[in-house]
């Protein structure tokens, strides 16, 4: 049977079989994969999605792997969370998380898109599989490579978060850290999948990769009990997964599984590391490349592959981009830590911080319904944090010096909210 | 004065198999006249309907996005290693320059509009 799915180019519209590839040899154009929705039609319904897993695959029907294909690991359906108290901080009063943050396996939503990296890297034959990464990538092509027995090469940028590479290490993958920043990485791995027959998830399989982002999409729509939202707010590094989340909610228009709406689509980057934000905001139909500086590392890409793309999504939606400082992103993460429960990588403090600014503009209005999109767990970038609390001195396991210590703590807080008064 | 270009996979086809060249171009506009002038089934792949150089495509100079070197500005120095890729998804084109800038008049390729429907 024919597969439901082909690769074809963005630009000039030319289709190829689906093979290891993706740029146009006729325009070097990026290549993406098309879904024959048609032929989705009678197995992606609301009833045979409720009766799948609870994992991303309960959407195969609309990802690029064959009809029989037997998922090794269940990422995804990650949960949606309503944010009160996030929400009267800032402005809010309708205000949903995407916690991706406690996606499986590695905890961040780079285990969605490499779950179906890695499925066409088995269909293709290759046994060795890599990526060009600023750290999540890495975890996530490191652990579930491990799963299917692929060997495995990742590059990363030399000043990576140490968690980061420790998670990536353990899983017994070849970990090769170069010399520069992630847009240098990013090259030499699109010359290293030329000369090499390696299965790149982010290069030659990127076509596929990408797909798994729509998940985050379908997601949303099923959780918030088959509707779209009003808004979107989402980090962006190459900017794939906002384009991602837009095609995934047109697709479920076309397929009748949620009313047509015009979703706004808001984009979240450090200022350290802005390109796409910036062409958003000066109305620019191209993406001037940047160098980073900013404790996002995982947002930190100066030339975002698909940047022209969301800056497009972006607009065409009515949305806006923002972008915001290293001080505020370490807020932000502290401040969803202590309102939500959940506890962000850096990324995830530049897209709270966006939201708040968002509100704060009027860019969002307070009774919209808005998810924002938190893409990583904060274990892993704990450096952010470095400084952040002071280690307290011990107290003798005896009743009466904890009193006395609770007694110090509540004179302590008087002076200080003594001071705050003055 | 001789630089070495290295071609992508891409390219492959219209160059008969041709992956490096060398070259003796002084600057970047002189080096994609050289390279259409070699290969002529490639012009019209390198170029679109309204002969700029399509967007999706990068040069590094010694690793180095040639946009941070002055682009067309940046004069070649003997030994130069130059680096043509094509985007994997997306692409950029630098801040004021008119031979990258898309095109209002055409759709397809530099149209900007997503959901062009006349490839």
């Amino acid at each position: 049977m024919a597969l439901a799915y082909e690769l074809r180019c963005r630009e000039c519209g030319k289709t190829y079989p689906n093979t290891p590839l993706s740029i146009c040899d006729a325009c070097f154009s990026p290549l993406e994969v098309h879904c024959d929705l048609e032929a989705a039609r009678g197995s992606f319904t609301r009833e045979k999605i409720a009766q799948g897993p609870d994992s991303m695959w309960r959407y195969k029907a609309l990802l690029p792997v064959p009809e029989d294909y037997v998922p090794a690991t269940p990422a995804g359906w990650t949960p949606l969370l309503a944010a009160p108290r996030l929400a009267s901080r800032i402005g809010a009063k309708n205000l949903y998380i995407k916690n991706d943050a406690v996606c499986l396996p590695t905890l961040s939503f780079k285990d969605r898109v490499v779950s179906v990296a890695l499925a066409n890297a088995q269909i293709f034959g290759f046994d060795t599989v890599g990526c060009s990464s600023t750290g999540n990538l890495a975890n996530a092509v490191a652990a579930q490579a491990a799963r299917l027995g692929l060997k495995t090469y990742i590059l990363v940028p030399s000043d990576l978060e140490p968690a980061k590479i420790l998670n990536t290490q353990v899983y017994g993958a070849k970990l090769v850290r170069i010399d520069g920043n992630y847009d240098h990485v990013n090259r030499l791995c699109s010359q290293i999948a030329e000369r090499y027959n390696w299965g790149f998830v982010n290069v030659n399989l990127r076509p596929y990769y990408a797909e798994g982002s729509k998940t985050v999409g379908y997601e949303i729509a099923e959780q918030l009990g088959w509707r779209l939202p009003d808004n979107i707010v989402c980090p962006m590094a190459g900017g794939s997964l906002i384009t991602k989340i837009k095609k995934a909610f047109k697709e479920l228009i076309a397929l009748g599984l949620v009313e047509e709406k015009e979703v706004r689509f808001f984009g979240a980057q450090a200022t350290g590391c802005s390109p796409i934000s910036t062409a958003v905001k000066t109305g620019a139909d191209h993406i001037e490349p940047q160098r980073p500086s900013t404790i996002a590392r995982s947002l930190a890409i100066g030339n975002p592959a698909d940047g022209i793309y969301a800056a497009r999504a972006i607009r065409e939606s009515g949305g806006w981009a923002e972008d915001v400082s290293d001080v505020e992103i370490v807020s932000a993460i502290q401040e969803l830590a202590e309102t939500e429960g959940i506890f962000t990588e850096t990324a995830g403090g530049v897209t709270t911080a966006v939201t708040a600014r968002l509100y704060a503009h009027g860019r969002i209005k307070a009774d919209d319904l808005t998810v924002t999109c938190i893409t990583g767990n904060g274990l892993k970038t704990t450096d952010a944090l470095a400084g952040a609390y002071e280690v307290e001195r011990a107290v003798r396991p005896r009743l009466s010096d904890f009193e006395a210590y609770i007694e110090e703590q509540t004179e302590d807080r008087a002076i200080l909210e003594g001071a705050s008064v003055r | 004065m001789s630089v070495k270009v290295l071609l992508p996979n891409a390219f492959q086809k219209h160059t008969d198999g041709t992956k490096e060249i060398q070259s003796s171009a002084h600057n970047l506009p002189e080096l994609i006249t050289e390279i259409e002038t070699s290969f002529p089934a490639l012009k019209t792949h390198l170029r679109d309907e309204q002969g700029q150089v399509r967007r999706f495509i990068n040069f590094y100079v010694n690793e180095e996005d040639i946009r941070f070197l002055g682009n067309e500005k940046y004069d070649f120095k003997d030994g130069d290693e130059v680096l043509v890729i094509p985007s994997i998804a997306g692409g950029c084109s630098p801040h004021g320059d008119t031979r990258f800038a898309p095109s209002q008049l055409c759709c397809c390729s530099y149209c900007g509009q997503e959901e062009c429907s006349c490839a």
